[in-house]
């Protein structure tokens, strides 16, 4: 099985966020949440770059170790789902998360924030493959489809590479040689506690 | 001369070596933007940038707090709660078959005097029935996971978990109206003075032999007073604070409020099961103080004399027993 991951070459972001539409439109995402951003960094200024943020289903993922009704897993593709049936929407994995993946439906005060919502990886949940139930609980199941998911499929630049973790950075390293620069997979530090070597 | 042209040929020849080399170093390290943000994380700062979304906290890419957060919950709170919890289970077992249960000196009089009144018995009810709630949902957030799911399973554990946490959120209110209350009712007898000092000298009641001279409340129910009034202030402010999410701060600010939130009330449900052992299991006659009030009059010489001898210049207390009749009635 494939170890999926995320890799976000901020050296090609033009900051379309076309990856926002597209995830918010293959997963029927509700209002208030965006299971993808894009941060621009030093904007304005020299150095200017934006990031496309997303889940990055950590190795060792912080929300799984926090959890206290331990909703989450990890699929054999290494993704990192929760089942919402599960979920009691304490806010404990937005407190850890360090990319502020977790998203509520609601604000909600007196404890009423509503289930986690959060990136799949297009991979659905816990309920039974492309079900209608699976759909409006979490939305598509592209890796049960065989597809990547839609953020880094539709991506104009290829800036967000979506897959096995070895296809990507190897992907990455090439591009970096190539072109002779590289300013890093963002996130691989923090979510995978590695970085591509070129 | 010609050493001089010949060391400026060297530099040139080197410093154009150099070029190339430098560039190349660019390549093969990461640029600098990576290795700032690299920084800035081993720093542990927040990198936060500009976004066009309307949800502005998403602006925040990544912020590393949240591992040391996780470092709390997951090892610093786990042993600090536990021991605090399960050390003071442990003590007060120790001290229950070393001391036993402490009696009434001279047995009961029969006649009894009114300690708390109706009031004050329903506010500390409230308060205790509150926290006796909130303190075993507090506790099923960070050991329930531990103990109860794998006994009960994940649905079941999922829909008390569910339930403990609206209980916890709507019980946060009236256990601090009942704070405030306490600290108005009570505060005026709680306000520490000399006999107070002498008192802790003498051991006071429980690990001394014989009783010093107490008021109203001893030294060491003061020390319950106020760590209920301020560590309850604590743990209702950084509560109010994780129950209304980013109306007063923000993540780095709700973990800190979690943090001090829950290390503060796993201190205070220690301190809370010595007070719960000591007004029942522990001690002979004081239980009635919160259950009807009156207290015997024996009892009440023995723990507070001070108080038993105020009172009866007053002319109050010392109420007779039901089944006493007047002189010459029977």
């Amino acid at each position: 099985m494939a170890r999926m991951k995320f890799l976000l070459d901020s050296d090609r972001c033009i900051e379309c966020n076309a990856c926002v539409t597209a995830c918010k439109n293959e997963n029927e995402v509700p209002w208030g949440i965006n299971r993808r951003r894009v941060v621009t960094l030093n904007d304005g200024k020299a150095g200017e770059r934006s990031v496309s943020m997303a889940c990055m289903h950590c190795t060792d993922a912080p929300c799984a170790a926090v959890c206290p009704v331990s909703c989450f897993y990890t699929t054999a593709d290494a993704v990192v789902l929760h089942d919402k049936d599960l979920c009691i929407g304490c806010g404990y994995c937005f407190y850890a998360c360090p990319f502020a993946a977790p998203q509520y439906p609601r604000l909600g005060n007196f404890g009423s924030r509503g289930k986690m919502d959060k990136c799949t990886f297009c991979a659905g949940g816990p309920q039974e493959d492309l079900s209608e139930a699976e759909y409006i609980q979490y939305g598509a199941n592209r890796l049960a489809e065989g597809k990547l998911p839609l953020c880094a499929e539709m991506c104009s630049t290829k800036a967000l590479l979506a897959g096995d973790g070895e296809v990507i950075a190897q992907i990455y390293r090439e591009r970096v040689q190539k072109r002779g620069y590289g300013s890093g997979a963002w996130g691989w530090l923090t979510a995978y506690r590695e970085s591509v070597a070129i | 001369m010609m050493i001089r042209i010949l060391a400026l040929l060297a530099i040139l020849v080197l410093g154009l070596g150099a070029v190339p080399a430098m560039a190349q170093g660019t390549t093969a390290s990461p640029s600098l933007a990576d290795e700032r943000a690299v920084q800035a994380l081993l720093r542990g700062e927040t990198v936060h940038g500009r976004i066009t979304i309307p949800d502005q906290r998403a602006a925040n890419l990544i912020q590393p707090e949240g591992r040391k957060w996780r470092e709390f919950h997951n090892v610093t709170l786990a042993w600090v709660g536990g021991i605090a919890v399960l050390g003071m289970l442990a003590l007060l077992s120790v001290f229950f078959l070393v001391r036993g249960r402490i009696p009434i000196e001279g047995g009961r009089s029969g006649r009894t005097i009114l300690r708390f009144n109706a009031f004050e018995r329903a506010n500390h009810w409230m308060v205790a029935s509150c926290f006796i709630v909130l303190a075993l949902s507090g506790l099923n957030l960070t050991f329930g996971r531990h103990v109860l799911l794998p006994l009960m399973g994940p649905e079941a554990f999922t829909e008390v978990s569910h339930w403990g946490k609206y209980a916890h959120n709507f019980l946060a209110f009236p256990f601090t109206l009942g704070l405030v209350l306490m600290l108005l009712i009570w505060v005026k007898d709680n306000i520490p003075n000399g006999t107070d000092i002498r008192w802790l000298k003498a051991g006071g009641g429980l690990v001394g032999h014989g009783e010093p001279d107490s008021g109203r409340f001893n030294a060491g129910q003061k020390g319950i007073f106020w760590i209920t009034v301020l560590g309850g202030a604590a743990v209702a402010v950084t509560g109010y604070m994780l129950i209304f999410p980013f109306v007063f701060t923000d993540v780095t600010g709700m973990q800190l409020s979690h943090m001090i939130h829950s290390i503060t009330a796993v201190l205070l449900i220690a301190v809370m099961l010595a007070h719960i052992y000591i007004g029942t299991l522990g001690m002979d006659g004081a239980v009635e103080a919160m259950t009807t009030g009156q207290v015997d009059l024996n009892w009440a010489k023995q723990h507070h004399n001070l108080w038993v001898a105020e009172e009866l210049a007053k002319g109050r207390a010392a109420t007779p027993p039901d089944t006493a009749k007047a002189a010459g009635a029977d």
